[in-house]
């Protein structure tokens, strides 16, 4: 056998390829990727980095303003290392801090070395060690480690780290905006398929229900929902899913109505394919265009209305966060610090910026006759 | 025109019974009601209390009982806010949301309407760059990150405006409110008469009077006429929503408006002030839509409703 050598075709530029292209020239929506990239990757990676577990409390450092330097400052370790002497009945002889171990000397008339382990639950230190004892226990000399913690975004007003509670709120806010717009994905795209490729009577009826749906007040639904499902944010989401169908229904009916005059369509009707069959194979492929751009417009809507939701305390329940949890505090706080308010809000609008302008770019990548 | 009204006001009563019967259902299957309390009542109170409001008949029945008040104009007594009917607290609300809303209203069209004209007149400049820019950055950036915001430049630090309250309508305090509410108006407002603005200053009836020497302000004037019609498409729910009170803006701040008295409605059970908010909503929606309509055909000659 001799292999037969094949020139590599020279492949077309196809539509997809075309609006990448068209897409990467587009530098908005490019920095628009970039800035979900990195989002994306601190949401998931974050938490792991920051060394903070986020409902970690640490009852001694409540809203610490953020700041690189790590806690407890030197001059905080004297009055915390006494309040806990008093504690343990212990008077204080000597008081040394060199570097991250506090050396002390403390004397007691009735000693109890079991008190020391005292010194182990709090925030600030490890766990102390005798280096040497005298007078028969009553005066003893111990070395205890001072554990320091860094909050590079602060601490919240129960005193966890903000840094680790913005990521694992960019990583909930994400995933229920994904998750809602995945549902409103399958029920308009399905609604609009079936409404504008069966026409006639059927699709009147299946718009003047979208309309009716319409003029209902949106939010009330939504409160409606999250008392319906006793704030499982997962179900309350695929409920939100369920209400922010209607845009997407219409486009696609547009769509549809175009698209199922075209000869490849009368070509599979008149070959006797079935309607489900045309729908799945000929008129939902050509439907992604515009699909794609509307869904990266609804993700940051979604987004919006949970942190709307969670900021009236309808949405994501503590200790678990989100994004509009996390505004929401620091709206609350503001006199303490507006820090707590500046960096979720930030992250929020990053967020929110990307995603509009990612779905431009797409739209003007997808469509460029609409230019 | 006076029969398209007509036809319209007649559409929109089946519609507006569809909303009620949904919204009556819905909340009467949340789960809870107007009297849970921290302290459970005495049962027979509680009974009595049932009784007293109808609440012990079948669903049905007080369905057919509240459809038949709401015929007569009555939205019944509030079950939570006891002693006040739902007209009254709507009578109270109403007049701060509409005095919020509409203002606020007002003030997107005017800076609105003004910074896309400028933006389309100077397409691609630095001034239609940065109309554009804010226009994003007012649509994305939410009122509720907005409205603390404000409150700590002015309310806080430069301690020029009060951070909240009603204090009887007094113009300090209605200052921020609005402003929160206007922004995102602005800026959507801006964005649709700068594109539309673009593609009418493009048209030929335009580029004659262009070509006629006449003045921007002239010229302004005619391509207004058609680019404003979108936003007037736009503005008709928009103008609903916002003049029957916006929740986060009431709530953040603590104005007693329609918006607040409905998240308190729904948090309590309070079913009769929900379904009196939700029947209120409605027909603001219903009557802004006609609205659009005829002063679309107003604006448009080549609209015709008949």
């Amino acid at each position: 056998m001799t292999d037969v050598a094949i020139a590599p075709a020279v492949r077309g530029r196809g539509f997809w390829s075309l609006a990448m292209l068209r897409l990467k020239q587009n530098r908005a929506a490019m920095a628009a990727v970039v800035a979900l990239a990195l989002l994306l990757l601190a949401a998931l990676a974050g938490p792991f980095v920051t060394g903070h577990a986020y409902d970690r409390v640490y009852p001694e450092f409540v809203r610490e303003p953020a700041s690189l330097t790590a806690h407890p400052r030197d001059e905080a370790v004297r009055p915390a290392f006494e309040r806990i002497a008093q504690r343990m009945r212990f008077a204080i002889e000597a008081f040394a801090i060199s570097g991250d171990i506090v050396t002390a000397t403390l004397t007691s008339p009735r000693p109890d070395p079991r008190n020391l382990a005292l010194v182990e639950r709090s925030d600030l230190f490890g766990p102390a060690k005798i280096v040497a004892s005298a007078d028969d226990g009553k005066r003893i000399e111990v070395s205890i480690p001072i554990e320091r913690v860094r909050f590079i975004a602060g601490t919240d007003s129960n005193g966890r780290d903000l840094l680790t509670r913005i990521f694992i709120a960019t990583r909930i806010s994400l995933a229920i905006g994904l998750l809602a717009s995945a549902v409103a994905l399958v029920i308009g795209v399905t609604w609009g398929a079936l409404s504008g490729y069966l026409g006639g009577r059927v699709d009147m009826v299946m718009m003047r229900i979208v309309d009716i749906l319409y003029s209902l007040p949106f939010i009330f639904f939504v409160i409606l929902l999250v008392t319906f499902f006793g704030r499982n944010f997962l179900l309350m989401f695929m409920a939100v899913g369920a209400v922010e169908w209607l845009d997407m229904a219409r486009i696609v009916r547009g769509q549809t109505l175009s698209l199922k005059r075209q000869e490849f369509v009368t070509a599979a009707e008149a070959l006797g394919v079935e309607t489900a069959g045309i729908l799945k194979r000929h008129i939902i492929p050509n439907l992604i265009g515009p699909v794609i751009v509307y869904v990266t417009l609804l993700v940051p809507k979604v987004i919006l209305l949970e942190s709307f939701l969670s900021f009236l305390g309808l949405g994501v329940q503590e200790p678990l966060t989100s994004l509009g949890v996390l505004i929401s505090d620091g709206a609350k706080s503001i006199q303490g610090g507006a820090y707590m308010l500046i960096w979720p809000a930030a992250v929020l609008i990053i967020l929110l910026l990307a995603l509009n302008f990612l779905g431009d770019g797409l739209r003007d990548a997808l469509d460029p006759k609409d230019r | 025109m006076l029969a398209f009204v007509g036809r319209r006001l007649l559409t929109a009563a089946p519609t507006l019974l569809v909303i009620v019967t949904l919204a009556f259902f819905l909340i009467r299957a949340a789960p809870g009601g107007p009297f849970d309390m921290e302290r459970p009542l005495d049962p027979q109170i509680l009974a009595n209390l049932k009784s007293y409001y109808g609440l012990d008949k079948s669903l049905f029945e007080q369905y057919l009982a509240y459809l038949g008040a709401l015929l007569r104009g009555d939205l019944g007594p509030s079950f939570v806010l006891r002693d006040f009917s739902v007209a009254e607290i709507l009578g109270k609300g109403l007049p701060v949301s509409i005095r919020i809303g509409g203002l606020a209203i007002l003030l997107a069209l005017l800076i609105g309407g003004a910074l896309g004209i400028v933006a389309a007149f100077r397409q691609n400049s630095w001034a239609d760059f940065s109309v554009i820019g804010l226009a994003t950055l007012g649509i994305t950036i939410p009122p509720f990150v907005v409205a603390p915001l404000l409150q700590i430049v002015f309310g806080l630090v430069l301690a020029w405006l009060p951070v909240g309250g009603w204090n009887d309508g007094a113009v300090r305090n209605t200052i921020l409110p609005v402003l929160t509410l206007a922004l995102p108006q602005i800026a959507v407002i801006a964005r649709m008469i700068r594109a539309s603005m673009i593609e009418t200053l493009g048209a030929h009836h335009i580029r004659t009077l262009r070509a006629q020497g006449l003045s921007t302000a002239t010229i302004t004037q005619h391509a207004l006429r058609g680019a404003v019609l979108p936003v007037v498409s736009y503005l008709g729910p928009a103008a609903a929503q916002l003049l029957t009170g916006s929740l986060v803006v009431e709530t953040i701040f603590g104005l007693p408006g329609v918006g607040r008295y409905f998240i308190e409605g729904a948090l309590n059970r309070d079913y009769t002030l929900v379904m009196g908010t939700v029947v209120l909503i409605a027909v603001f929606v219903l009557i802004f839509n006609t609205l659009v309509d005829i002063i679309y055909a107003l604006l448009d000659p080549r609209v015709r409703h008949d």
